[in-house]
């Protein structure tokens, strides 16, 4: 009797086992399997879900980075418009002017080139991506590409007539390293810096460096005005989460109020605010603080930059702040209060791991 | 029943209006401009007459053309070309045009003849028409001073813009090596025919800059048009270099108390050209056939001093819309004005603009 009522026990839980032992559902089929299954349809409800999301990243996010990373490399302009001068500079050794066959061969891209329909030829696009290496390179190539069709041989004589820069020796270096399908010449550039006769990657002339400096300045920028943001913005942002309601609203329009006001009456507000003539330099004068002949400049430097970007970016600032000292229970701070901590390393120390954490 | 059929014809001739407007299918064409006082001249000499004679045409404006080039080219690498017409300058024009992302342009098949009958190619100002460009102004980057920044004598030439110790104060200069490096060489003593052949070699190079540097610290830069004629009424400069156009409406139209110099105005063409591939090609040349005529060219002349790029429109050019005045002498093209003009040259800026445009940013920088 006690067997067969733990028997029907077994039935009503559902804990039946098949011939090998395993669990099974009620209809048959083994537990883990039932269970794989449910899962599944979860995970893909979830993956349906987070699809049309996922796909947007992909399209306007992901897309557009590996595009612009693939464009920094690419290279096509010379293969494309020299394929012939490409094969016969092949053994050129860089030393002295390519010979007759090298002119010969351009000769022919030019004209296979000018027999092309407008939108396919690809003489413009390398004359852009040479000027860029040297300059002029554009009017010898438009300009010689144009009256190619009246060459006759000897084909170097008539390239050296038609334009200084096909005697350059430095040209035609560019145009072998040039005819690769990818390059590193823009990066190279970037990092203000350029190959040399022999191939190196040297240093720039003093007065062509300017990429590095930029971005120098940026990050140094950068970093005055997110020290200045959280300067201004910290205190603000704990002000209002222990405020009351109805009164932090209020200061919350304030800190928002930047935001709907358009971006070019802000920079005129400052622009009447700190030019030479402005409010803040009259006052100063008419205060008898500085002279009239000496004024400040705090605008059109990067003293107006500073100090317009960091009321621009405040709200960017407060926000997320307010958002995470928020959540910090006031007991918390009763409670250091009560450890004895005073009002200066307990705001820092409490507030400032918590805020980490966010 | 009678009734009945009032309805019906009513509601068919509904149909067959809508039919018909349909037919006539609307097209909004966004035109690249320059913004400002010029965008405002090309509206009312342009765009207003033209959307009146075709109300199925719509006109936006978009103030893009100082970074024209850059614009042109991202649009047509990315194949998705947004701009119908585009104003930009001659130089970058020919780049555009060399690569092959804006259309060429058959003179005589696409561009109206004068009202005597002469070809669009020979009423354009000689060597103004480019492959791909139809010119609609000569314009002129002059230097502008403010009299209230000095006591007694006024600059009148572009040597005193480098003469701190006469007219000292804030100049404001355009962001670019443009005109800047010409006024440089030109303040140094170099003939203005002269100038392009100084500025080829790397002594004339550094000569221009050596110039510039002795009064680099007074230097404020402007990058839009706007910009410097807003700074010489705001009295944050003594100086500034700016296009013609922009500074005589400051000056007539509100009144600014300044004075155009003259001497060494840089002259250039600026104009229209039309993107590969935009999706209104046939729209463009109709609106652009009309934007170039030889009566609307003049008409732009009533609303800024820009000098209209047709011969034929020299004659027609009147008095200021609003203002009444005579434009003939705001003219840069004016024979008063005309004394010592250099002339803008686009080939040696297609040549060697990349080069001295790094070598000017990093001065910039110093």
């Amino acid at each position: 009797m006690a067997v067969s009522d733990a028997s029907d026990n077994d039935v009503a839980i559902g804990n039946e086992t098949d011939s090998k032992g395993r669990l099974v559902t009620s209809d048959g089929t083994p537990l883990r399997r039932a269970l794989q299954r449910a899962n599944r349809r979860r995970k893909l409800t979830a993956l349906g879900l987070v699809t049309p999301l996922l796909a947007f990243i992909m399209i306007f996010f992901a897309y557009p980075i590996v595009q612009m990373m693939w464009r920094s490399v690419d290279n096509p302009a010379v293969v494309d418009a020299l394929p012939r001068t490409l094969d016969a500079l092949e053994d050129w050794d860089g030393e002295a002017l390519p010979g007759e066959d090298v002119y010969r061969a351009l000769y022919e891209d030019m004209i296979a080139d000018d027999k092309l329909e407008r939108r396919d030829q690809k003489m413009g696009p390398l004359a852009v991506r040479l000027n860029y290496e040297i300059s002029a390179a554009r009017g010898a190539i438009v300009r010689t590409s144009r009256k190619v069709d009246e060459f006759e041989p000897p084909y170097k004589e008539a390239f050296l007539d038609a334009h200084r820069l096909w005697d350059d020796i430095s040209l035609w270096r560019i145009i072998k390293r040039e005819g690769r399908p990818l390059t590193a010449a823009y990066y190279v550039a970037a990092l203000d810096r350029e190959y040399n006769a022999d191939g190196e990657i040297v240093l720039r002339d003093d007065n062509r460096r300017i990429y590095v400096a930029l971005f120098g300045r940026t990050f140094g920028l950068s970093l005055a005005i997110t020290l200045m943001t959280f300067a201004l913005g910290f205190p603000i942002a704990y002000y209002l989460s222990i405020l009351p309601m109805r009164k932090a609203n209020l200061l919350m329009i304030a800190v928002l109020l930047p935001f709907w006001t358009s971006l070019l009456v802000r920079t005129s507000a400052w622009i009447v605010l700190l030019q030479g003539q402005g409010v803040i330099n009259d006052t100063l004068v008419g205060l008898g603080l500085i002279s009239d002949d000496a004024r400040l400049s705090m605008i059109y430097n990067q003293t107006g930059t500073i100090i317009a970007m960091t009321h621009i970016l405040l709200p960017f600032m407060v926000l997320p702040l307010y958002s995470v000292m928020k959540t910090i229970p006031v007991s918390y701070t009763r409670a250091a209060k009560n450890l004895g901590a005073t009002p200066g390393p307990r705001s820092a120390a409490c507030i400032f791991r918590r805020r980490c954490r966010g | 029943m009678t009734y009945k059929m009032k309805i019906m014809t009513l509601s068919s001739a509904v149909s067959v209006m809508a039919l018909a407007a349909a037919a006539q299918d609307q097209v909004s064409l966004t035109v690249v401009s320059w913004g400002g006082a010029y965008t405002e001249s090309q509206q009312r000499a342009y765009h207003d007459p033209y959307m009146a004679a075709n109300p199925n045409v719509t006109i936006i404006n978009d103030d893009g053309s100082a970074n024209a080039l850059a614009g042109l080219r991202a649009q047509s690498q990315a194949g998705n070309v947004t701009w119908d017409l585009v104003d930009m300058l001659p130089s970058d024009a020919q780049l555009a045009c060399d690569e092959g992302i804006i259309l060429q342009i058959d003179h005589d098949e696409m561009l109206a003849p004068a009202p005597d009958g002469t070809p669009a190619s020979e009423d354009f100002l000689p060597g103004s028409l480019g492959e791909c460009f139809v010119p609609s102004i000569v314009y002129s980057t002059v230097l502008t001073a403010r009299p209230g920044a000095f006591d007694g004598e006024q600059p009148d030439s572009i040597a005193d813009l480098f003469d701190l110790e006469n007219f000292p104060g804030k100049r404001a200069l355009q962001d670019r090596p443009g005109t800047n490096l010409e006024w440089a060489l030109y303040a140094d003593g170099v003939a203005p025919e002269d100038i392009y052949d100084v500025l080829v070699t790397p002594e004339g190079v550094d000569r221009a800059f050596a110039k510039l540097d002795t009064i680099k610290d007074e230097i404020i830069f402007w990058s839009e048009g706007a910009q410097a004629p807003q700074l010489l009424a705001d009295g944050e400069v003594a100086f500034a270099t700016g296009y013609n156009g922009r500074m005589f409406n400051a000056i007539e139209v509100e009144d600014m108390d300044a004075a155009i110099i003259w001497d060494g105005q840089i002259v250039e063409w600026d104009g229209w050209v039309i993107p590969a591939d935009g999706d209104n090609v046939d729209a463009v040349l109709e609106y652009m056939h009309y934007a170039t005529d030889t009566q609307r060219l003049a008409d732009q002349a009533k609303f800024i001093s820009y000098g209209p790029a047709r011969e034929s429109s020299a004659a027609l050019v009147g008095e200021h819309a609003d203002l009444g005045i005579d434009m003939a002498p705001h003219m840069p093209t004016a024979p008063a004005n005309y004394k010592s003009p250099i002339v803008l040259n686009n080939d040696f800026w297609a040549d060697y603009g990349d080069e001295l445009r790094e070598r000017f940013a990093n001065w910039m920088l110093q």
